[in-house]
C-alpha cells in the first residue's frame, strides 16, 4: 500500500543537485548524492580500519565512538530540547554500573549476575539510566536555565558520594570494579581469538553501536518529537499554545538522553575494562558539554565530531612534553599535561562559543560551501 | 440560531495593582469575525491570554465549543481547536518555515516517540501526509519562496504571515489574531486583509481580531467590542460602535 502523497512536481526534473522532486526524496536522511557518498565512504572506511591500524589506536577510537553515543544523548536534551544538564556523568555511571552488575561474575567481590550477553546488559544499562532520567525530568518543568544546571550538578555530587560508599556495587573509592563483560552471539569480545583480537572485536562493537544509535537519533530529530524539542527550546510559551505538552516532551528528552548516556557509560567501560567510582565527577560532565559545544549544538554529526575531538585531545597533549619540555607528564609538578588539558577544554569552549557557535559542524559546513561555490568562493 | 463557538462571561483578571480585564462578557458566533478594539494597555492581549490558557482569571467563565476551558492548560485548549497569533511574533526562529508550519500540525500527527525512532512505516507515512497538508498552507499564504529559510531571518511582514500559517495548520475551530497588521506597510496590510477574508470565506473559520487599524476593523468585522482600562465600553456592529459616545471619547482621550 502506498501513502496518499501528492507529487507536486514531475519526476523528469531530477538531476540538478539540491533539487528535490518529491517530499519523500526531501525527507530522506541522505537526500543528496554528495551526502550519500561522503557518509558511505566514512562508514566503509571505519569498518575496514581494524585491519589497517594498530590495536592501541583502535581502542582509542572505540572509546571515542562510545563517547559519541553519550554526546548524542546530551545533545538531545541540551542541544535539541534546550534543557541544560550538568548531570550527564551521573547517567553515564548508572549505565556503567548496571551493565557491570548484570554481566559481572557472580562469585566476585562486587555484585554480579553473570549475564554477559551484550544485548541484554546494554539494554538494561539504557533502561535503568532512562528511569533515573524520567525521575529527574519533572525538575525541568519547574526550573529553567541556570537553576536546572545547578540542580543537575547536585545529581553528580550525590552520585559521587553514593558510588564511593556503596562498595558492594562499585568496589568503593580507590578500589573500583571490573567493567562489563561482553559476549555477543557466543563470541567473547574481550579476549583475542584466532580471527580477531579483542581490540578489533570491541572496536567493531562500538562502531556498529554508534551507527545504530546515530541513525535512531537522526530519526528522532527529524520527527514530530524532534520538532517539539526545538519548539520548547526556542519559545516554550508558543510551543504550549500550539499544543505541545511541555511536561511530556521534557520527560521524553530526559529519558532518551539518559538512555543514550547509560549505554555510552556501559560501552566506554567495556573498553577500559575497569571502573573507578571517582571518575564520574563534574569534569566528566563538563567534557560532554564541551563535546556538544565544540562539535555543534543540535546536530548528530557534530556530537560525533565533538566526542572524537575531546577523546583524542589527550593523546595529543600527552605528546606535549616532547616538544615543550617545560610541561611535565607528572601530575604533581607545577605545570603538567593534565592542567594544560583542563585549561584547553575551557579555552576551546569559550573560543567556539565566540567564534563558531555552530561548532566543528559549522566549520565543516563552511568548508563544504566553499568547495560548492569554487571557483567563485572568496 | 446556532450556539456560539465561544462564550466569555464576567471575566476579571488582575495583576498586582492593575485590573487588566474587568468584568468583560461577549460571545462569538460560529462564522463570525469579531473584533476587539481599544487603546494600548486596555487589556486586549490579556483577553487572548485568558482564552488560550496562558493567564488564569480570578473570576468568570469561558466556554469554547460547549466545553468549559477556564483553568485548562494551553496545550489542552490548543488540542480542542483554539489557535492564535501573537502581537509580538512568537515563532521558532531557528527553524525553517516548513518546520514552523509542521509544528502547527503537532496535535494532528499521531505517532509517538518509538515510531519516530524507527521512522520507516508509520512516522514516515504521517510526515509525508502532513507535509502535503502544510504545502496547501504554503500555497494559500504565498510562502513558496521561503519554505527552507530559517524564520528568524525573514522580513517582518513574512514572519507575520508564517505565524498566521502556523495557526492555520492547526485547523482551528476558532482563530485569534493579535494585531495582525501592526507595523506593516500599506501593501503588506492589504495582503493580510485579503488572507483574513479568505480564511473567513473559504475556510469558514470564525475569528477574533485585535487591531488598531480602524479602517481594517470597520471593513472586515461583523461585530466589534471596544475596551478601555480593562472595561468593556461598547459592543455592536461597526456602525454602532463607531458612533458610540464612550468609544469616541476613549479614542479622543477626553474624560468620559
Ligand atoms: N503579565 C503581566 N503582569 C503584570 N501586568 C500585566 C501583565 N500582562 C498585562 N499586564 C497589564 O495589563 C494591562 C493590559 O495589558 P494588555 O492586555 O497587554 O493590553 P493591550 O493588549 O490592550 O495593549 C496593562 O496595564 C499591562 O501592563
Ligand atoms: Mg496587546
Amino acid at each position: 500500500m502506498t501513502a496518499p502523497v501528492r507529487q507536486r512536481r514531475p519526476r523528469q526534473l531530477s538531476g540538478r543537485p539540491g533539487l528535490y522532486t518529491s517530499y519523500a526524496q526531501q525527507l530522506r536522511l541522505l537526500n543528496t548524492r554528495p551526502k550519500l557518498l561522503t557518509v558511505s565512504a566514512i562508514v566503509l572506511l571505519a569498518f575496514v580500519l581494524p585491519w589497517l591500524v594498530a590495536d592501541e589506536t583502535l581502542s582509542l577510537l572505540g572509546v571515542a565512538m562510545a563517547a559519541s553515543i553519550g554526546a548524542i544523548g546530551l545533545n538531545i536534551v541540551t542541544g535539541y530540547a534546550g534543557q541544560v544538564s550538568l548531570g550527564h556523568a551521573f547517567f553515564l555511571a548508572i549505565g556503567a554500573y548496571t551493565a557491570s552488575a548484570v554481566s559481572g561474575a557472580p562469585d566476585d567481590d562486587t555484585i554480579g549476575f553473570g549475564v554477559t550477553n551484550v544485548l541484554v546488559w546494554l539494554l538494561a544499562a539504557g533502561l535503568v539510566a532512562a528511569v533515573f532520567g524520567v525521575l529527574v525530568a519533572p525538575l525541568a518543568t519547574r526550573l529553567r536555565g541556570l537553576y536546572l544546571a545547578i540542580v543537575t550538578l547536585g545529581l553528580v555530587f550525590l552520585g559521587e558520594h553514593i558510588f564511593a560508599e556503596w562498595q558492594a556495587l562499585t568496589g568503593g573509592a580507590g578500589v573500583g570494579r571490573p567493567g562489563p563483560v561482553p559476549v555477543l552471539f557466543g563470541v567473547e569480545l574481550n579476549s583475542s581469538g584466532d580471527v580477531l583480537t579483542s581490540d578489533q572485536k570491541l572496536y567493531l562493537l562500538m562502531l556498529a553501536s554508534l551507527v545504530v544509535f546515530g541513525l535512531l537519533a537522526r530519526n528522532l530529530a527529524r520527527s514530530k518529537v524532534g520538532r517539539a524539542f526545538a519548539a520548547i527550546r526556542d519559545r516554550d510559551i508558543a510551543a504550549e499554545v500550539i499544543g505541545v505538552n511541555l511536561t511530556r516532551y521534557k520527560v521524553i528528552a530526559f529519558a532518551v538522553s539518559s538512555f543514550y548516556a547509560g549505554c555510552a557509560g556501559a560501552l566506554v567501560y567495556t573498553i577500559t575494562g575497569f571502573i573507578e567510582p571517582s571518575s564520574f565527577n563534574l569534569l566528566l560532565s563538563v567534557q560532554y558539554i564541551a563535546m556538544v559545544l565544540i562539535g555543534g549544538v543540535a546536530t548528530i554529526s557534530g556530537s560525533i565530531m565533538g566526542a572524537f575531538f575531546i577523546t583524542l585531545l589527550p593523546a595529543l597533549t600527552r605528546q606535549l612534553p616532547t616538544v615543550a619540555p617545560f610541561i611535565s607528564e607528572d601530575a604533581s609538578s607545577p605545570l603538567n599535561v593534565f592542567q594544560v588539558e583542563t585549561v584547553l577544554y575551557g579555552l576551546l569552549i569559550i573560543g567556539f562559543l565566540i567564534f563558531e557557535p555552530r561548532g566543528l559542524y559549522g566549520i565543516w559546513i563552511r568548508i563544504r560551501n566553499y568547495w560548492k561555490a569554487w571557483p567563485f568562493s572568496y | 440560531m446556532t450556539a456560539p463557538i465561544l462564550t466569555f462571561t464576567g471575566v476579571t483578571l488582575s495583576f498586582a495593582g492593575v485590573t487588566a480585564v474587568d468584568d468583560v462578557s461577549f460571545d462569538v458566533g460560529q462564522r463570525e469575525l469579531f473584533a476587539i478594539i481599544g487603546p494600548n494597555g486596555a487589556g486586549k492581549t490579556s483577553i487572548f491570554n485568558v482564552l488560550s490558557g496562558v493567564y488564569r482569571p480570578q473570576r468568570g467563565a469561558v466556554t469554547f465549543n460547549g466545553a468549559d476551558i477556564l483553568g485548562a492548560k494551553p496545550d489542552r485548549i490548543a488540542a480542542m481547536g483554539l489557535a492564535r497569533t501573537f502581537q509580538n511574533i512568537e515563532l521558532f526562529a531557528n527553524l525553517t518555515v516548513l518546520d514552523n508550519l509542521m509544528l502547527g500540525r503537532h496535535n494532528h500527527i499521531s505517532y509517538g516517540a518509538l515510531s519516530a525512532f524507527v521512522w520507516l512505516g508509520r512516522a514516515r507515512r504521517a510526515e509525508l501526509t502532513h507535509r502535503a497538508a502544510v504545502e496547501d498552507i504554503v500555497d494559500f499564504l504565498e510562502l513558496e519562496q521561503w519554505r527552507m529559510h530559517p524564520v528568524g531571518l525573514l522580513p517582518y511582514g513574512v514572519q507575520k504571515r508564517v505565524e498566521l500559517g502556523r495557526a492555520l495548520a492547526m485547523q482551528p475551530k476558532l482563530l485569534l489574531l493579535d494585531e495582525p497588521v501592526a507595523g506593516m506597510n500599506q501593501e503588506e496590510t492589504e495582503d493580510m486583509a485579503r488572507f483574513i477574508l479568505d480564511i473567513r470565506d473559504e475556510l469558514d473559520v470564525p475569528m477574533i481580531m485585535v487591531e488598531h487599524d480602524m479602517g481594517l476593523v470597520m471593513d472586515l468585522a461583523d461585530r466589534i467590542m471596544a475596551v478601555d482600562f480593562g472595561k468593556q465600553i461598547a459592543t455592536g456592529t461597526p456602525a454602532d460602535v463607531q458612533n458610540d459616545p464612550a468609544v469616541i471619547s476613549a479614542y479622543l482621550g477626553e474624560d468620559a
